[in-house]
């Protein structure tokens, strides 16, 4: 009975996203040589409010514990292990941003910045209380990758 | 290396040629000193053995953190982690277990415990396996007291810890890595390189890469364990060393390591021989 229950809202839900837009799961994403990603994750235009929630937010993108951001000034402690965002919206296009969020080793080999959106290939995945996780979700949906990159597109 | 590593190496050198005319290390006036009670002076930069290929230069926790934090630690009256020291005083001396011995029964003066920090862990011939500070004390409560051994994070291990760690304050670590050992230094380098967890990250990109760097409001240290046990601002305890590497490794969003277990012994030998040279602040002050 909750088998039947929870197959049918699983349907749903499934029904519901293909008909919103084609989602493209982490595992097959295309990046081009460059590591951008030409194509949007979701086809739904990203929100760049949210965009910003996402990336003060510590349990989301935490992108502030390493990069300074001036526009986002109201979240106390910026980090400096990567280079400040400012100006990020001149410097690389959609796509490449986007390939960055995603998975910025692929642009930059060995970088420290944690992949955004990927669930495979990992070492000890787990949670932060440090319980294993043998198949994490993303650190972000499809759609606050998007929300981010359309962000990161208004810092000119 | 880093790149501000090579930065601070050709500083260093100009430093010296400056030193060489003048008599006067530009260095030493930058950095605050470490001087415990007045009169004790901690080695808080060394250089690290030849084998270490990350660091130019070994770097006490301290140096990275506030002048608040770091005033707490040079006096042992303002010292919070002293406290348990004296605790664990009290349990060198009481008489516990079905013998009815205390520690001081066999080892007399704590002082006796003098060097013992600055070589754990060490390879236990007897065991045949490395063996940190906290499992000598645990076989002496089980096999020289009959007794139960502590949890491995437990307060009374942890003062224990401190109290002997204390024996050896200011002495440099110096920690053998062949022999028998050469293994488990393997391992835990390995351990130390390796990127795990959903944000992928090593010991190594935040304490290697990135020391001196703030991590949101973290100012980034080696990691080194010179201080160990340390008190901490943050759960207002002392804390040992496999409960800081467990929750280093919780942060990258990685299942952690048993404290007390192998894996943990191995990146303790690893971590410890970085800051070989650096002296023993047991019990330090860290926020
Ligand atoms: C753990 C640290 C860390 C976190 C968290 C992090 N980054 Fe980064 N990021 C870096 C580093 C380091 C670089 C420099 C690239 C390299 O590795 O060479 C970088 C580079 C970038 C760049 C390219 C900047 C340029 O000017 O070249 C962008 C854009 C970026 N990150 C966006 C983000 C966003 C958005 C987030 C949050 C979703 C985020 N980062 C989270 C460490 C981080
Ligand atoms: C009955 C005698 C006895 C008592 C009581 C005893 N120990 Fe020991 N302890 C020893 C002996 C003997 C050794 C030498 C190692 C061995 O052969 O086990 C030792 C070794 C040690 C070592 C390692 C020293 C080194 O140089 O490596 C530490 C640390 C230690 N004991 C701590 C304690 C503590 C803490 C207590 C009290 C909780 C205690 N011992 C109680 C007999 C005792
Ligand atoms: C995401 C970054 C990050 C990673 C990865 C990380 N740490 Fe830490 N670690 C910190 C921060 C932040 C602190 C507190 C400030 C400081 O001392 O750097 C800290 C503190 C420490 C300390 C206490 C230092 C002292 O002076 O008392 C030790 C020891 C330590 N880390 C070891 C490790 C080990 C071993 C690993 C790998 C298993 C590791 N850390 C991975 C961020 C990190």
């Amino acid at each position: 009975m909750k088998r039947t229950a929870f197959l049918l809202i699983g349907a749903t839900v499934a029904f519901a996203t293909v008909a919103a837009a084609e989602v493209i799961a982490p595992d097959d994403v295309v990046f081009n040589d460059d590591g951008s990603v030409s194509t949007s994750l979701t086809g739904v235009a990203g929100d760049t409010e949210n965009g910003q929630k996402v990336m003060v937010t510590k349990s989301l993108g935490n992108c502030v514990a390493c990069h300074q951001v001036t526009a986002l000034d109201y979240a106390a402690f910026h980090g400096n292990i990567g280079p400040s965002l400012d100006g990020v919206g001149d410097r690389y296009d959609e796509a490449t941003l986007r390939g960055i969020v995603i998975n910025a080793k692929r642009t930059f080999k060995d970088s420290m910045m944690p992949p955004m959106y990927k669930t495979s290939g990992f070492i000890r995945p787990g949670d932060f209380k440090g319980h294993s996780v043998p198949n994490p979700p993303s650190i972000l949906t499809a759609q606050q990758v998007e929300d981010v990159v359309a962000f990161l597109q208004t810092l000119k | 290396m880093k790149i501000s590593n090579l930065h601070r190496l050709v500083q260093m050198a100009a430093t010296a040629s400056v030193a060489m005319g003048l008599a006067v290390s530009a260095h030493a006036q930058e950095e605050p000193k470490l001087i415990i009670n007045g009169e004790q002076e901690m080695i808080t930069h060394a250089i690290p053995p030849a084998y270490i290929d990350g660091l130019s230069e070994s770097i006490s926790g301290w140096v990275f953190r506030t002048k608040e934090t770091q005033a707490l630690e040079l006096d042992d009256f303002d010292n919070p982690g002293m406290i348990f020291v004296d605790q664990a005083q009290e349990l060198w001396d009481k008489e516990m277990g079905p013998e009815n011995k205390s520690c001081a029964s066999c080892h007399g003066d704590v002082s006796s415990m003098k060097g013992v920090r600055t070589v754990m862990p060490k390879f236990n011939e007897k065991a045949g396996e490395l063996w940190t500070l906290e499992d000598y004390i645990n076989d002496s409560l089980t096999t020289h007291m009959g007794m139960e051994p502590w949890g491995y994070t437990s307060t009374e291990m942890t003062a224990m810890a401190a109290l002997i760690g204390n024996q050896s304050r200011g002495m440099p670590m110096n920690v053998a890595i062949d022999g028998p050992a050469a293994p488990y230094w393997a391992k835990g380098k390995e351990m130390y390189y390796t990127r795990t967890g959903v944000l992928e990250l090593s010991c190594a990109s935040c304490h290697e890469d990135n020391y001196g760097n703030y991590i949101r409001a973290d100012h980034l240290s080696q990691g080194q364990i010179n201080g160990m046990p340390s008190y901490r601002m943050k759960n207002a305890k002392l804390n040992g060393i496999h409960a800081r590497f467990k929750g280093c490794v919780k942060d990258t969003k990685a299942e952690t390591y048993k404290p007390g277990g192998p894996e943990f012994h191995a990146l303790e030998l690893y971590v410890a021989s970085r800051g070989n040279g650096l002296s023993v602040e047991s019990p330090s002050v860290r926020n």
